[in-house]
């Protein structure tokens, strides 16, 4: 077995093949490690940070760093899961997030890890910036005010030709997910909710869909994120 | 819009290749100085991208613009040391001169006035950059004279009626009032190697590997500030597979108060351009690029000469110096306006023509880097030296420094002192030295590396002993100083890219300094990380609340501990971007405790009477309350 390598996870050993992130192995042994930016499929860009481990003292992405034998990794410690969660406080602060009015709620995976890692009050000021509505296409709300800036639907909806209908907009914190205009009015249907399926928050509705699902029904609501 | 056939033409110069999209975008802006709707959507079919994907990459860049400029665009540095030099008045004048505010465009279109990072002119500030054309030392007599020679549709060249900088700032192809402002001279600056002497007749006696482990003998590390050892780099460049291999000249000086490279740049091209020919030759590189910051387009002509003098005496292109099948050329390529390009893997983003967004690794640059091929990316200072090292040999060189730092290091002094400049010290270098060396006789910071760097005084402070909190403001791995008395520029005590900003005993450390730090990197962060988009803001607000004495206990500890979430940022400037705040509590954290509330656990300047006031005058009545006494 020439593949075959051993990582231990907070003093787990765990056996694995090469070729595979730390997340991955991670997650074929039911260690949890949480995320947000990162989804199945689409190339790894580590922007959220809430997959962080420590490699030998380090603090790495392990949706980004490919597991190599003998490696000896933190995961599930205070300082990490501190780390963490203040991240999650972060997006919060950041943005407007009103949970009860979300039509996201449930299926959200920013309130889900909230709730895991027990966020009452974050730690920072809320900022409660000026962020705007873009209603302007026919079938997408894209609803900025919740968007953490992760990137998924910017890596996972593209046309056939490989044109991605949304991108990054401005550097630092003025950045912007947008939906482009020309393309978008054409969206299909299937893209369309696709867009809203891979958006981990609430800040993509395709419009008069966001209820279909009733609360009480919701990925979220009666198993907790990582259970 | 930008005329179709022009577009066309633009595009066919860099034969529809989306992956040069900076310089499409360039070119484009010397045409227009925006990027119209239309032209966006014509370079999008024309580039099968869709239209938001290249605004993704002009919205990025501090020199793009999707609205119209004025036909004069005048960029003021707002780098703290412009600011310590009346920065505020000069800005007051342009603004009243052109009749705009800043960061908009006055109503006839003929002024923009914009507000920009440091220029890198930090030893002649205030400095601004007026369509490419670089003003320094200004006064508000001088902005008024500008202005009206600009009205009056004079020329920028003749506007520039003082003498040329020294050297080759008066050449031909460079025609720039700035000045190099060299003061020490050592082993590096020393002008003691005729150029090309190296390529010349040196590189025959060296097989590739030997190059590459003379180098290492000689433990030269990265000069950009992170210090990572040159030979080693090159090692893993040359084990690297690839179809091709690229060296990279980094030469996006943007950590404020930095200007060496551009003196370098100046002074040294050739060498420069022979150190990039040496990695080359040792790597088996065949694809060069000097990514330019675009604050020094001024130098662009001026280096493409000294590229084709070289091209024609043979020492780019094919069969390099002799030595058969060695075949390398260097092109410039201009950046547009991104502190974080200096990170060498927004850099090569950037090269592909996309937003300056640092890579994750591994795979590292040397690995897997621009278009995917091994990439050896190396700072201006860093290949200068190499030449030097590999003429007067790794033996020669080790004679200078300390052991764990070797050589010499150029710093770049601004700020409180009598001689701003250049500086060629040997590393070991107690600060107090550095000091007397510059004339600064009253001081009371010194921001050593930059903002990304450390405040300190000159006092000792060995009676701290803080290792932990050290950890907090070097990047994750980078070892930490074990001690903190008789400082010294080291990589293990002080370490540092060149900038060196000194601060006397009148300034506000953190109402001025420490505030347009934070600024800087909440300006400069390319958001991609949600750490780094978000903290040194929340940092900052906070500051804030102390200054403005709402500060309790509590509040400087929060901030030290909010720190640590920075450092799971994935780049350097991230990791480092809380270093002003961290670094000043650290080192002056009796001025924090001058601003806070020391004796309570919560902010007790609420005063609930004064507060409703309006409210009663409103609705004329009075309230009632009952807290009172």
């Amino acid at each position: 077995m020439e593949n075959q390598i051993k990582i231990i996870i907070d003093g787990q050993e765990v056996l694995t093949e090469k070729g595979k992130t730390i997340l991955e192995v991670a997650r074929e042994n039911n260690i949890f490690i949480p995320t947000l930016c990162h989804f199945m499929g689409a190339d790894p860009k580590a922007n959220c940070r809430v997959c962080t481990i420590k490699i030998h003292n380090r603090m790495m992405t392990s949706c980004t760093t490919p597991a190599a034998d003998g490696m000896e990794i933190e995961n599930n410690t205070p300082e990490l899961n501190d780390i963490r969660k203040s991240i999650i406080e972060l997006l919060f602060v950041s943005g407007n997030h009103f949970c009860p009015t979300c039509e996201k709620s449930g299926d959200c995976e920013l309130q889900a890890l909230a709730y895991r890692y027990q966020m009452m009050v974050p730690r920072f000021p809320y900022d409660f910036p000026q962020k705007k509505i873009d209603s302007s296409n026919p079938k997408i709300l894209k609803e900025q005010n919740r968007c953490i800036s992760c990137k998924r639907c910017i890596k996972t909806i593209k046309d056939e030709q490989g044109r991605h209908y949304f991108a990054f907009r401005n550097r630092g914190n003025k950045i912007e997910v947008v939906l482009d205009p020309d393309l978008g009015i054409e969206i299909s249907d299937e893209l369309a909710l696709m867009a809203m399926k891979n958006c981990p928050v609430g800040s993509i509705i395709y419009k008069e869909k966001g209820f279909e699902k009733p609360i009480g029904t919701r990925k979220f609501d009666k198993t907790p994120i990582g259970s | 819009m930008i005329e179709k056939s022009q577009i066309t033409q633009i595009l066919q110069n860099y034969k529809n290749d989306r992956y040069r999209l900076m310089d499409i975008l360039l070119d484009l802006h010397k045409i227009q100085n925006y990027a119209d709707t239309e032209t966006i959507s014509y370079l999008a079919a024309a580039l099968k991208m869709s239209r938001v994907e290249i605004e993704e990459t002009i919205s990025f860049y501090h020199f793009f613009s999707m609205e119209p400029k004025g036909k004069y665009n005048i960029y003021l540095t707002d780098s703290i040391t412009a600011n310590m030099k009346n920065r505020k008045g000069i800005l007051e004048t342009f603004e009243h001169e052109c009749d705009t505010k800043i960061n908009s465009v006055s109503s006839d279109g003929t002024f923009g006035l914009f507000t920009t990072s440091c220029i890198g002119m930090n030893d002649q500030e205030p400095a601004a950059i007026i369509n490419d054309v670089v003003f320094t030392n200004l006064t508000a007599y001088r902005v008024r004279e500008l202005v009206k020679g600009m009205r009056n549709g004079l020329n920028l060249e003749d506007l520039m009626y003082e003498n040329y900088g020294d050297g080759n700032n008066a050449d031909l192809d460079v025609r720039s009032m700035v000045c190099n402002n060299i003061r020490k001279k050592s082993i590096i600056l020393k002008k003691d190697y005729k150029p090309y002497t190296f390529v010349k007749s040196g590189i025959k006696k060296f097989t590739p590997a030997e190059v590459v482990q003379e180098i290492e003998n000689s433990n030269l590390r990265g000069r950009g500030g992170a210090g990572f050892p040159t030979g080693l780099k090159w090692r893993f460049g040359s084990q690297s597979q690839g179809e091709h291999r690229v060296i990279i000249c980094n030469a996006d000086e943007g950590e404020p108060g930095t200007f060496k490279d551009r003196v370098l740049l100046t002074e040294y091209p050739e060498m420069m351009f022979e150190g990039m020919v040496a990695a080359a030759y040792a790597t088996g590189s065949d694809i060069g690029v000097l990514y330019l910051r675009y604050e020094y387009t001024y130098l662009v002509r001026f280096l493409n000469r000294i590229l084709d003098s070289m091209r024609k005496q043979g020492y780019l292109g094919k069969n390099i110096g002799g030595v058969e099948g060695f075949n390398f050329d260097i092109r410039i390529q201009l950046g547009a306006g991104a502190y974080v390009c200096g990170e060498e893997s927004a850099l090569i983003e950037s090269m592909e023509g996309k937003r300056g967004e640092p890579r994750d690794k591994p795979p590292f640059p040397v690995e897997k880097g621009y278009l995917g091929y091994p990439t050896i990316v190396n700072n201006v200072e860093t290949l200068v030296t190499a030449v030097k090292i590999l003429h007067f040999g790794a033996k020669w060189y080790s004679e200078f420094g300390t052991n764990d730092s070797l050589g010499t290091k150029l710093l770049s002094i601004s700020g409180d002192c009598k001689f701003p400049g250049i500086y060629e010290v040997e590393w070991g270098t107690p600060l107090t030295e550095v000091m007397e060396m510059c004339g600064a006789d009253d001081v009371q910071a010194i921001q050593v590396g930059g903002p990304s760097g450390m405040m300190v005084s000159l006092k000792d402070l060995s009676h701290l002993n803080s290792t932990q909190l050290m950890k907090w403001y070097k990047p994750s791995g980078m070892e930490v100083a074990e001690r903190f008395i008789d400082r010294r520029l080291s990589y293990s005590d002080l370490p540092t890219g060149g900038s060196i900003m000194i601060f006397n005993n009148q300034r506000d450390l953190l109402g001025e300094v420490v505030m347009n730090f934070m600024e800087f990197f909440i300006e400069e962060s390319c958001g991609s990380c949600s750490t780094c988009r978000n903290m040194p803001y929340v940092m900052k607000t906070k500051l804030k609340k102390i200054l403005d004495g709402h500060g309790v206990k509590s509040d400087i500890e929060d901030l030290l501990s909010w720190g640590k979430t920075l450092k799971a940022s994935r780049c350097g400037l991230g990791q480092t971007a809380g270093n002003p705040i961290l670094s000043s509590i650290f080192n002056f954290r009796h001025l924090y405790e001058k601003h806070i509330q020391s004796l309570t656990e919560y902010d007790t300047d609420f005063d609930l009477e004064k507060s409703v006031q309006s409210y009663q005058k409103f609705v004329q009545k009075e309230p009632v309350l009952f807290h009172m006494k």
